[in-house]
């Protein structure tokens, strides 16, 4: 039977909204507060959902293991106490709450293959969250 | 259609163990989940029922019979209790998270008077939850 599992991470990371296609002045009314040139942090809330059948010698989707291991080394690592806007990934692209959804849900579709990755949620305040499932429908 | 999420907790003991396996893949699979004694979570339950909203009540469902079912089939059976030895299910199966979720669909979906069951997910951290929505 197939099931959905989500498990829940957290990281704290800085940012700087900032498009070069765009005057500062767009920049300004775009991106408001986020705009200001040193950049400002956030604690992040990352939720990852995978599914697949549940195994029935483990009665699991995937080892949680296997899945913390790989959050943590290739997302965790990666961003945690960092400047987003200094990663590759984002050297084109604004590294706003949607586009980092984006970026993390690929690394988990290149690099994990232990169960299906379904869809990454992001919290980047309490008031605001992001989804993002490529170009499956939502739950 | 609209979606209408109930939410109940419960406190229950567990442990995983399959004794196909050696002690030492026991241990290996799953880390400290083997340990002989158990461990304990507060478990917190959605289960979210569709329907049409009836034009009288302007209910999706009897919520109080949502309740009731789930307090019956859930609460009273695996509340302070330990799922391997107290409920029937766990017997031959492992009681994980995503087990759970697939245990309590099987309880509560042929209990449903007028709503279909659309999901159930059962949170066994903060941190951590499984949905089932009843698929093969």
């Amino acid at each position: 039977m197939k099931a959905h599992l989500t498990r829940r991470y957290r990281f704290s990371a800085s940012h700087r909204l900032h498009s070069d296609a765009m005057s500062a002045q767009e920049n300004l009314a775009t991106y408001g507060k986020c705009n200001n040139p040193h950049g400002h942090g956030h604690n992040y809330f990352v939720e990852v959902t995978v599914s697949g059948p549940v195994e029935e010698a483990t009665g699991m989707v995937c080892n949680l293991a296997d899945l913390d291991g790989f959050v943590d080394r290739e997302v965790i690592e990666r961003y945690d106490l960092q400047h987003l806007n200094a990663s590759s990934e984002f050297s084109e692209r604004v590294p706003t709450t949607e586009n980092l959804c984006i970026a993390i849900y690929e690394l988990l579709k290149q690099g994990f293959d232990k169960a299906h990755v379904e869809k990454v949620r992001i919290e980047e305040t309490l008031m605001n969250s992001f989804e993002y499932a490529g170009h499956a429908e939502m739950h | 259609m609209v979606y209408l999420t109930r939410r109940a907790e419960f406190s229950a003991s567990h442990l995983y163990h399959n004794p196909a396996f050696s002690a030492e893949e026991n241990r290996r699979v799953f880390g400290k989940c083997n340990n002989p004694n158990g461990h304990g979570h507060n478990y917190t339950l959605e289960v979210t029922v569709k329907g049409e909203v009836d034009a009288r009540s302007g209910f999706v469902v009897d919520l109080k019979q949502l309740k009731e079912v789930m307090q019956r089939e859930v609460l009273d059976a695996m509340d302070h209790r330990f799922l391997n030895k107290e409920v029937a299910e766990f017997f031959t199966r492992i009681p994980t998270t995503e087990n759970l979720a697939i245990v309590i669909w099987e309880r509560l979906s042929p209990k449903l008077n007028h709503a279909a069951l659309h999901r159930v997910r059962v949170y066994e951290t903060p941190d951590l939850f499984a949905d089932f929505y009843g698929e093969a």
